[in-house]
């Protein structure tokens, strides 16, 4: 189970809505993949309700996560938030600060400054950042209720290249730790289980998968493998070689 | 400066004529980012297996930016009241076509037959005129259009920052302005007369509209108006300066390409479909996550092809001439269309592709 502030999640995996060839086959993918948080870009909700709507093709039961994919910073961010609210897509938000269109590289900066603003607000806030140490604890000061540093530039199909640093985040940092964008295979998921990351969050590679069920399966059970294997104190194993004579032998009995 | 930035561009290391060899070309393809400096090779004499695979690298990353989707959106013509003399240009000054320009009741009634399309971006355009078709004129509209749509765009003569900072405040978050060409010379002969023959003041205007805040940008060449070679190129270096300097800006790229023209005389260079192609992939594989749109100057059957190659942007429903969807059209176009499908079937035709139809990317706050 992991938790955001007062809601508890038994799956660890997040998905987004986004990128699929038709928002018909959301329900399938939902399921196979077993998560209970989807994620939604505000910019793409149609308020009119006609039948492009993505909210209709998201199960009842599951969380909605939306973003505020399109802002610039904080201030934009903060709107996108509320209005998000008043729409009635609840007290979630994930905060997603880009003004870097190349790489779109989030601004922590900026994603600091409107945690803040949301958290006092009773949103409960994932700010989606460049993994960073110090960053991270400003946004958890700042009232996060997680942070989701990125796995590698969005895009760049390298996997989990972010792992030295979101390990200290790992020891360091009291709310959960969701890895999000460059998780590009099963494996990549997987091996940030391992490592005691809380939750990934996959889109790309499993929508542009040309089977995303079959794909958002093997996801699930890539990250059920990692935290179970977690769990079972794999980290202890690896670290704990001993020394074929005893190094405090000398210490005498 | 840009200017000179794009005037230095070196265009000896361009040559059509050049083949090149496997080895060096798979060499290219295994980088994993491209840039500007890799664009004279993806322009040159490549073999058929080479675009292939060209077309395979831009369809795998296409897919990975911008999903398996395609956004539509609709242009609404304005006016069409122009100072202008381009002589590719059927709203040229000189052509004796009916003029006029859509009161706000009109574009209201424009603006309700497109809602009921379900499309939900907009692009409003209109010829040059600040007599008749001024700044605040436009800004009028666009407010009117903004109470209809979340993404309302302009298409018009460039402005100065401020005028492009009180269009941003009344709702536009698009501005989309092609150079035509990059070749000086060549723009100058094509732009005979009228506010429009300055070229500096145009090639600056994608960088006001940056300055002043606009959300996003869209820019181009209108292919065949001179050497698709050199436009390609200059459009690439066109943008590669404007996302270093003002990378917050969600940048977009089209390649409108030349259609003879009603009362038109004039004959553009012919860019056949494998050169266009070719160029589409060579921008896609050096700018992936840019936004690529092709307009409906292209034939249907051609625009799908288009989409796994890398278009994820289609205008849809169009019509070209001032004032349609409410039975008021006029008999001249700026140009003609070639795919005259509705934004029905163009939704169909999306679908049947295996790719899914936005209408609404963008949350105004």
């Amino acid at each position: 189970m992991f938790r955001l502030k007062n809601n508890a999640y038994t799956s660890r995996l997040i998905i987004g809505s986004g990128k699929f060839s038709s928002n018909a086959l959301m329900p399938e993918v939902i399921e196979a993949s077993g998560a209970q948080i989807v994620t939604l870009a505000l910019r793409r909700v149609d308020m009119e309700g006609r039948d492009e709507d993505i909210l209709k093709y998201i199960p009842e039961e599951i969380s909605v996560l939306p973003n505020t994919s399109g802002a610039r910073n904080a201030e934009e961010a903060i709107r996108i938030a509320r209005l998000s609210r008043a729409m009635g897509c609840g007290d979630l938000i994930k905060i997603e600060v880009i003004n870097d269109t190349k790489y779109l590289m989030p601004d922590n900066e900026e994603t600091i400054k409107a945690t803040e603003v949301l958290a006092k607000e009773g949103f409960i806030v994932l700010p989606y950042m460049n993994p960073d140490l110090i960053a991270a604890r400003k946004m958890v000061d700042a009232g996060a209720a997680a942070v989701m540093p990125l796995g590698a530039p969005i895009g760049s199909n390298r996997g989990f290249q972010t792992k030295e640093i979101v390990r200290l985040m790992v020891e360091e940092i009291d709310v959960p730790i969701i890895v999000d964008a460059g998780i590009g295979k099963p494996s990549d998921a997987c091996e940030a289980m391992e490592m005691g990351i809380d939750a990934v969050m996959v889109n790309t590679a499993i929508a542009s998968s040309p089977d995303p069920t079959a794909m958002a399966k093997a996801f699930r059970q890539a990250v059920e493998a990692g935290r179970t294997a977690y769990e079972a104190k794999l980290g202890r194993v690896l670290n704990e070689a001993s020394a074929s004579s005893p190094l405090t032998g000398f210490l005498g009995a | 400066m840009l200017y000179d930035y794009i005037k230095e561009m070196d265009m000896g290391v361009l040559d059509s004529n050049r083949s090149v060899d496997d080895a060096t070309f798979d060499s290219l393809m295994s980088k994993d980012i491209l840039n500007i400096g890799d664009l004279p090779l993806l322009l040159s004499k490549v073999s058929d297996v080479q675009l292939e695979k060209m077309a395979i690298r831009a369809n795998r990353e296409s897919i990975h930016n911008f999903g398996r989707t395609v956004q539509l959106f609709t242009p609404l013509y304005l006016g069409n009241y122009c100072e202008n003399k381009c002589i590719y240009c059927a709203f040229n000054q000189d052509y004796k076509v009916k003029r006029k320009k859509l009161n706000l009741d009109q574009v209201h009634d424009e603006c309700q037959s497109v809602l009921e399309t379900d499309l939900d971006e907009i692009l409003l355009l209109t010829g040059e005129s600040r007599k008749l078709t001024g700044v605040d004129y436009i800004k009028s509209c666009c407010e009117v259009a903004a109470n209809y749509f979340n993404s309302v765009g302009i298409e018009i003569y460039p402005l100065e920052v401020d005028e492009y900072k009180a269009l941003i405040d009344v709702g536009v978050s698009s501005l989309t302005i092609y150079q035509e060409t990059y070749n000086e010379e060549r723009y100058d002969a094509l732009h005979v007369a009228g506010p429009k023959k300055d070229y500096r003041y145009r090639l600056d205007a994608p960088e006001r509209g940056a300055k002043a805040g606009m959300n996003k940008i869209q820019i181009g060449a209108l292919l065949g108006l001179a050497d698709p070679f050199e436009d390609a190129y200059k459009t690439a270096g066109h943008m590669t300066y404007l996302m270093k300097h003002y990378p917050e800006v969600e940048w977009g790229l089209s390649l409108p390409r030349l259609k003879d023209i009603e009362n038109g005389n004039f004959i553009g260079d012919n860019v056949e479909d494998r050169l266009f192609v070719q160029i589409l992939l060579a921008l896609r594989l050096i700018f992936p996550k840019v936004s690529f749109s092709v307009s409906t100057r292209e034939e249907s059957q051609f625009r799908e092809k288009l989409i796994p190659l890398g278009v994820n942007k289609l205008s849809a429903g169009v019509s070209t001439s001032v004032g349609r969807q409410s039975g008021d059209e006029d008999e001249t176009k700026q140009f003609e269309i070639s795919d005259e499908s509705s934004v029905e079937e163009v939704k169909d035709m999306v679908s049947e592709l295996g790719y899914q139809v936005v209408f609404r990317n963008w949350v105004t706050v």
